[in-house]
């Protein structure tokens, strides 16, 4: 009998493993043999004696990233851009769910989200033409009109560091800030309405109702996002790196992130064994930091844990 | 008191409105400097650049467009193909791999949902996959450079179809067809894949602006110019600027290949990359505002 069962059993699975088939196979080769040819951080490759050819340097690759300035340069920039990403996206985002929220109407709501969330349908391409109609030096907006108009002589942006860190804020925020609001307010709708309708009638104002109820109810949202953003805090925006700043070599001491290195060392290099040292770097670290952070949400919430 | 209440919350109303007002007039303005950029007057913006408020507007920079029309349409051609055939193929493989794991009894179950999930949270790095996909399947200046690596399957997409299954799907519909004697392959496509529709109509939406937007696959796999999406033709467009500008070999303009456009020319080049999405997009927000809440509840 429990044979019988267990025969049926198995021969319904083989059907539903078939139509999953294709998808199985793809993320095999596309993410699964890829994860084995981290072994390629070990090797000195070389392009005429192949992936298997090549001989291995044990941990020369790593010795010599770490042992350059870019090392710290990238890493430096990937972490700070990060917390700055999330501190200031996350205070604007709440702020705009906030005001959102308030409005009540909701073909409003609607209206001023379709304009939020044009930006995240650009691709970075785009964007950076847009960045470009600002800042270059001939033609750029800020230089022409903006700068002019301030008696202030043209400043040469896609070559002066300085303001890069400020530019590439505004941009993810400009980018982002719609999008990453959609969350909020989604959590601010579930709220139960009771809640402000007591408020309202002991006599809370707008502003006690956003600081004493809204905000701490979004609590264990913003805690969650957050965590799983440090989770990610080892990538970068390869668009946001690379084209808004039009990949130009005097900004890397503020734009190279570990994305855009790999990237150089890859393609323009051709550094196989640096860059396969520093993929490695990123996707280890990477791990341990969504483990942790996963660990951490887990705490809070377990109900939003990813496992 | 109430009265008081009651103004408080009017005033607040309106000083939403007016902030947010604010914000979206920030937000849209650099996309109208580009669009007023392609129709100035390229005397005029030689003489005073880039402004909201040009003194000579002019179309040559479209007229010039549709004279060159040839390079432009082929790149919208890759594009929209690569768009459609990725987009097509990527949502049926999804659905297919996320209705087995939403089936209770299914006994790879846990062990399914284990290989997509893993994806999230390791991966080889781009070198071993650049290296894989270039020699291993020789897949640089192909067509399918554009749609194969990376954005096929996502694990984002699987569990956002398999959850849908799994909480709006009663299983009773399954259990039916199979008394009916309808064969798995039978109830998947008949009867599972039309259910999807909704989800489908979310991870489609997402799918199709990656490959739309996408520039990185043809960045790493391409060096053929006429296999070149939209995107990719304006990073030419963008690097060939630069290029002069550091060069300043006036020599070297009669060997380049692509036709330098003039400075209104590259703005025109950039709305008409936009101007699809912004055409399709209203119709689709609904779904995309579902896809991120969703998304962001359980990934």
């Amino acid at each position: 009998m429990t044979k019988k069962k267990k025969k049926q059993q198995r021969s319904s699975s083989a059907p539903l493993l078939l139509i999953a088939a294709p998808g199985i196979l793809y993320l095999l080769i596309n993410n699964y043999i890829p994860m084995f040819g981290i072994f390629l951080a070990f090797k000195d490759f070389n392009y005429r004696k192949g992936i298997f050819g090549s001989d291995w340097n044990g941990l020369d690759n790593f010795r010599f990233l770490f042992k350059t300035h870019d090392a710290w340069v990238m890493t430096r920039n990937t972490l700070l851009y990060n917390f700055a990403f999330i501190i200031i996206g996350t205070i604007a985002a709440i702020f705009v769910a906030v005001l959102m929220y308030e409005l009540g109407q909701r073909s409003r709501v609607k209206f001023f989200q379709s304009i939020m969330l044009l930006p995240n349908l650009l691709s970075w391409v785009v964007i950076g033409f847009i960045v470009y109609a600002f800042l270059n030096a001939d033609t750029g907006f800020i230089n022409n009109t903006v700068l002019k108009a301030l008696h202030i002589e043209p400043i040469s942006w896609y070559s002066t560091t300085k303001p890069w860190p400020f530019i590439l804020i505004v941009t993810y925020l400009w980018k982002y800030v719609g999008v990453n609001s959609i969350i909020y307010m989604a959590s601010i709708s579930g709220i139960d309405k009771g809640i402000f309708e007591a408020a309202q009638l002991d006599g809370a104002s707008k502003m006690q109702q956003i600081f004493k109820i809204t905000l701490p109810m979004l609590k264990p949202t913003i805690i969650i996002l957050t965590l799983m953003s440090i989770g990610r805090i080892f990538y970068s925006d390869f668009g946001l790196f690379y084209q808004v700043p039009q990949n130009s070599g005097r900004l890397f001491e503020v734009t190279q992130t570990i994305d855009t290195y790999v990237y150089h060392g890859l393609m323009d290099l051709k550094d196989i064994g640096m860059s396969a040292a520093a993929a490695l770097y990123q996707s280890v670290v990477g791990f341990l930091l969504v483990l942790g952070a996963n660990a951490l949400v887990r705490k809070v919430d377990r109900e939003n844990a990813l496992f | 008191m109430k009265r008081h209440s009651r103004d408080d919350g009017t005033n607040f109303r309106l000083g939403s409105t007016i902030i947010l007002s604010v914000l979206a007039f920030l937000i849209l303005l650099p996309v109208l400097l580009v669009v007023i950029a392609s129709v100035t007057d390229e005397n005029m913006l030689i003489q005073s650049g880039y402004t909201f408020f040009p003194a000579k507007l002019s179309l040559d920079s479209y007229y010039y467009m549709i004279k060159q029309s040839e390079m432009i349409l082929r790149a919208y051609s890759v594009t929209i193909t690569v768009t459609c055939v990725g987009t097509l193929v990527s949502v049926l493989i999804t659905t297919m791999l996320a209705y087995p794991m939403s089936r209770p009894k299914f006994r790879y179950r846990n062990a399914l949902a284990f290989f997509v999930f893993f994806t999230m949270l390791f991966n080889g790095g781009i070198v071993a996959s650049y290296i894989m996909w270039s020699r291993i399947f020789q897949i640089k200046d192909t067509i399918w450079a554009l749609i194969i690596p990376n954005y096929l399957v996502t694990a984002f997409n699987v569990f956002l179809v398999r959850n849908y299954y799994v909480t709006s799907v009663p299983l009773s519909i399954i259990e039916s067809a199979q008394i009916d004697g309808a064969s798995e392959l039978t109830i998947f496509f008949k009867i599972m894949l039309p259910l999807a529709i909704p989800s489908v109509a979310t991870i489609s939406l997402f799918t199709g602006l990656i490959y739309w937007n996408d520039w990185i696959n043809g960045l790493y796999y391409l060096t053929d110019a006429k296999l070149f999406g939209i995107q990719n033709l304006l990073i030419r467009i963008m690097n060939n600027i630069q290029f002069l500008k550091v060069s300043s070999n006036v020599a070297l303009l009669g060997t380049m290949n692509v036709d330098l456009p003039g400075t209104s020319v590259r703005m025109a080049m950039a709305v008409i990359g936009i101007l699809p999405i912004v055409i399709i997009y209203p119709f689709l927000q609904k779904h995309f505002i579902k896809g991120v809440v969703l998304g962001a509840v359980k990934g």
